[in-house]
């Protein structure tokens, strides 16, 4: 074991503090330099959460990595890490999100680059620090800080609609936390003046206070998931945000939606959780149905990729909101699977966009002919995306189903259907990129992956390949904690 | 009456100011316009001594003298301190833009010592009459330092309404004392404190004697619907008396709320919470709402700044410990706060050119990174979100209101943080999303730029780390009340 040392503080402040250097080589001039220090740092960030993943305790559902040390005393606000077999995966996907995503902005980014690359690695670290934070303020501090780089991310290097895009997604984030704020500060009455999570979690609370906590927190994370029918930022958001920001937004900031649920709505409030278990379940079915038929229609790939992101962690509330172990540990798979899958699309995306600038379906058709290793890639992502058996997408999706299936034959009637609609809103639209005959000249010029881009699609079709065809070291991790706290949530709460 | 040396000592720093500033006034008579700097520094150099005898003298023990009219307690002298900070940092901000403008006079450092006098004696008052003493000095130096641009109509427009509604003001405060003393028979706010608690007086008479003193304490802090000043003075006077205006005053006008509703009046708060409650609601509403519709900067700004006093306020209507020094620890983040924003609108003015229109902020990040990045600090420090000191304040502020009961009032007040971040997030976006249409390089002196540097970086630095300032708050309040 590697007690004692500070990894987790190292995951969150090595990103941070690159981020700082890359800053500080200033303008356009040292572009360069920024790019290489940008990488350096976004891999040794990466390489320092290997410790986590070769020393982790899988038997345990304690919290592991632990720090400790008091921050703000006068409110009893602690510096408070700590990982589970929730949260740990969720920092590993993030660290290495980030490497890829400063691989993807090497070329198309030339504007500002510096200041580019720095929010992500800045943005890595806050991410890493809400996955890792036990002390609900640390929490609040980091959920709220990473908004700020995001939204420079889309405001700065965003499409025509940025401004637009940036502010709505600002807002409508801070809409969500700050009642969670609120709800944090009657906590720490409750608890006595602490902030500890865990404290929170083993309060006893009355059922009208637990349903006004809930709806707080479901504020806050229903918004970050987001949930219909407070999704509407997110197709905006993903459109005009460079590639880089869309693969953040969809790999990692929606999962801390997810996570907010399994880490507060669900052990806080248990008896309100199972009270309007009807209520997420059927804003979940309608972001798995109704959204499935929205992506359907879109022109744009990059709105048809947001709207098929919603679809899909419709199937992730879901899971979490059935109470049995495979339809939670599944929502847990599904929700790396889809960091993967959606970076991968958006960054298939991005390379058709570096090439022709139009994300328009109607823009591209027959790529197939002069760029088939990509065509060949993005055949598996969509695969994966319409969750065909053998990818990472078919294991969660068949998980939660299964676990819906042991709930109500109806949800999972409902839920299945997906497997028809994700098929056809991205098989389709993959015909239509990839297949046909070639009809403009501009499509005619655009000639196949560079071997960077290659590595950065490759790298993740290994993954969603390995994840489909053997999910047990990530189901073994995530085992203990789930059952631990589908124990607690079992458990009422009432006084 | 017998005086000693040891009645003279707890006020050493006021007595000192008044001589120093005294002697700067004449000293000045005899120095011409090119060596007007000499001025400069010695107001800085008063400054300097009145902290090191504030410091030296400060004993922790809260001290009478002068018959109970002068407090020297541990709240009034961390008060002093950051005020004296406040107004060099007002001093070396304004020193270029003054110049540039014909106003680098020795009235202006005369007038703003005075004013600082004022502030002084009000963070001091333990009698009615110090207090009002203290606020009339303060405002008869602030109505002349807002008219000093005599060419500008704006400015002197701002200076009428500010000395008429401000007269008003002091006459309804006037009013609101001589009940309280009709009634208690004492103008003495311990003495009167006292004989509230032991209930001897005449609620009813002192009942509208305590909604005159509120409405006066509401018009100095500048909160709705007592507000209306605020705005036009803030665009008017020249942005180094907005400056002043809006960062050190708030200062002493805490100060003022605390010596008359908490040490005076403490046994009548279920009264003034209720009017203190509407009035904070009304000045989120009012602030918040109407700084949207701004196209000035100074003057959303002074909307803005409407609606961090009914934050403010709400602080003080926890009417307990932690509710003032949520209250206090609030004041002082948003004076370091609004420091850096005053700052910058002097930074980014030039020789007859004046940077107040948010238009003007247009894509600073394109002109120079480093003062965007500050000004970004500034702006979600001001909207509250986190890792800034302004997330503190309202964390601080929010905490109290829960912990007595107030969680309604919180909802309300996080619901108008929400609105208020629209408009912060307009300043990011013209200077980060948008095009710079000046490229007039931004070339500030020496000192200006290190200590802008310093003020943007303690927002950021003192939300990281918050502790040290938060207890000092709670320590010099609980030591004081």
């Amino acid at each position: 074991m590697l007690a004692g040392y500070p990894i987790l503080s190292l995951v969150i402040w090595l990103p941070i503090i690159s981020g700082v250097l890359v800053l500080a080589t200033g303008s356009d001039r040292n572009a360069p330099l920024a790019r290489i220090l940008a990488l350096v740092g976004a891999s040794v960030s990466f390489a320092v959460t290997w410790p986590l993943w070769r020393w982790f305790d899988t038997q345990t559902a304690n919290m592991q990595f632990s720090e400790f040390s008091s921050w703000i005393p006068s409110f009893n606000i602690n510096y408070h890490l700590g990982v589970d077999g929730i949260s740990m995966p969720l920092i590993l996907l993030n660290s290495f999100m980030t490497v890829l995503v400063v691989l993807a902005g090497w070329r198309v980014i030339q504007n500002k680059v510096s200041q580019y690359m720095a929010a992500f690695l800045i943005m890595s670290g806050l991410i890493n620090g809400v996955f890792a934070a036990l002390d609900a303020m640390l929490f609040y501090v980091f959920f709220e800080a990473m908004l700020i780089p995001l939204f420079l991310v889309i405001g700065i290097w965003g499409g025509p609609r940025r401004v637009y895009a940036a502010i709505k997604f600002f807002l409508y984030t801070l809409m969500g936390s700050l009642l969670m704020l609120v709800a944090f500060i009657y906590l720490y009455f409750q608890a006595n003046g602490s902030f500890e999570i865990l404290a929170f979690q083993a309060l006893p609370l009355t059922m009208s206070v637990q349903i006004m906590l809930f709806m707080a927190f479901f504020m806050a994370f229903a918004v970050k998931v987001p949930m219909w029918p407070v999704h509407t930022w997110l197709p905006d958001a993903h459109v005009e945000a460079p590639t880089g920001g869309s693969v953040i937004l969809a790999a990692i900031t929606l999962k801390i939606g997810a996570y907010g649920f399994l880490r507060f709505n669900l052990p806080i409030t248990p008896d309100a959780s199972h009270y309007l278990t009807g209520f997420i379940v059927t804003l979940s079915l309608i972001a798995v149905v109704y959204i499935g038929l929205v992506a359907l229609v879109q022109g744009d790939m990059k709105k048809l990729i947001a709207y098929s992101s919603i679809s899909h962690m419709g199937f992730v509330t879901l899971g979490i909101f059935m109470f049995n172990s495979i339809g939670m540990e599944g929502a847990l798979v599904q929700m790396i699977s889809h960091g993967f899958v959606s970076a991968a699309m958006f960054l298939g995306v991005g390379v058709m966009y570096d090439r022709l600038h139009s994300r328009q379906i109607s823009d591209y058709g027959g790529l197939a002919k002069n760029m088939p290793v990509f065509a060949g890639l993005l055949m598996l992502f969509s695969m994966a995306n319409s969750g065909l058996p053998g990818t990472s997408g078919f294991v969660g999706e068949f998980m939660v189903i299964m676990g819906t299936m042991q709930v109500n034959f109806w949800y999972a009637f409902l839920a299945a259907s997906t497997l028809i609609w994700g098929a056809a809103y991205t098989l389709w639209m993959y015909k239509r990129v990839i297949f046909g005959a070639v009809t403009r000249k501009e499509v005619a010029q655009m000639k196949d992956v560079v071997p960077r881009e290659f590595v950065i699609l490759g790298v993740l079709a290994l993954l969603v390949l390995a994840m489909g065809v053997y999910p047990r070291p990530l189901t073994e991790v995530i085992h203990s904690s789930v059952s631990n706290l589908l124990a607690h949530v079992a458990q009422s709460k009432l006084p | 009456m017998n005086f000693g040396m040891s009645d003279l000592m707890p006020m050493l720093p006021e007595i000192f100011l008044l001589a120093a500033t005294c002697a700067i006034l004449i000293t000045d008579l005899f120095i011409s316009d090119q060596r007007r700097f000499l001025t400069y520094l010695l107001s800085l150099l008063t400054l300097a001594i009145c902290g090191w005898l504030t410091f030296s003298t400060a004993t922790g023990i809260t001290a009478y003298t002068m018959h109970g009219m002068f407090i020297d307690d541990l709240l009034s002298d961390t008060l002093k301190l950051f005020l004296y900070i406040t107004v060099a940092v007002v001093l070396v901000y304004s020193r270029e833009y003054l110049h540039l403008r014909g106003l680098f006079r020795g009235e202006f450092f005369v007038l703003v010592l005075f004013a600082t006098l004022g502030m002084m004696v009000m963070i001091s008052g333990g009698n009615f009459i110090t207090l009002y003493m203290g606020l009339e000095l303060l405002s008869l130096s602030l109505y002349a330092l807002v008219a000093m641009q005599r060419e500008s109509a704006l400015a002197v427009e701002a200076a009428m309404k500010y000395f008429i509604l401000g007269a008003l003001a002091s006459g309804m405060l006037l009013y609101g004392m001589s009940m309280v003393y009709g009634a208690t028979g004492s103008l003495d706010i311990n003495h009167i404190g006292l004989l509230l608690q032991m209930g001897v007086a005449n609620p009813a008479v002192l009942v509208l004697g305590l909604v005159f003193i509120v409405a006066g304490v509401a018009f100095k802090l500048g909160v709705a619907p007592f507000h209306m000043w605020i705005p036009d003075v803030y665009q008017g006077a020249p942005t180094a008396v907005t400056l002043f205006v809006g960062t050190a005053t708030k200062l002493a006008a805490f100060a003022f709320a605390i010596r008359l509703l908490a040490q005076g009046l403490q046994a009548f708060s279920a009264d003034w919470q209720q009017m203190l409650a509407i009035m904070a609601i009304l000045s989120l509403a009012i602030g918040n709402v109407t700084a949207i519709a701004q196209t000035n900067l100074k003057r959303m700004l002074a909307y803005s700044t409407v609606a961090h006093m009914g934050f403010l306020l709400l602080g003080i209507l926890s009417a307990d410990v932690a509710g003032y020094s949520a209250a206090l620890f609030y004041v002082v983040s948003y004076v370091i706060t609004g420091l850096a924003a005053f700052g910058m609108i002097m930074l980014l003015s030039r020789h007859g050119f004046e940077a107040e229109n948010l238009d003007d902020l247009k894509g600073l990040n394109q002109r120079n990174p480093w003062y965007a990045f500050l000004m970004l600090l500034v702006m979600f420090s001001l909207a509250g979100v986190p890792p800034t000191i302004g997330f503190y304040a309202k964390l601080a502020v929010l905490q109290s209101l829960v912990s007595t009961g107030h969680t309604g009032l919180a909802v309300v007040a996080v619901v108008f943080s929400l609105i208020g971040a629209f408009y912060y997030l307009r300043v990011v976006r013209l200077m980060y999303f948008d095009k710079a249409e000046d490229t007039h390089p931004i070339t500030p002196s020496f000192d200006f730029k290190i200590l802008m540097s310093v003020n943007g970086l303690a927002v950021l630095a003192l939300g990281i780390m918050p502790q040290p300032l938060m207890a000092m708050c709670l320590y010099a309040v609980e030591q004081s009340l």
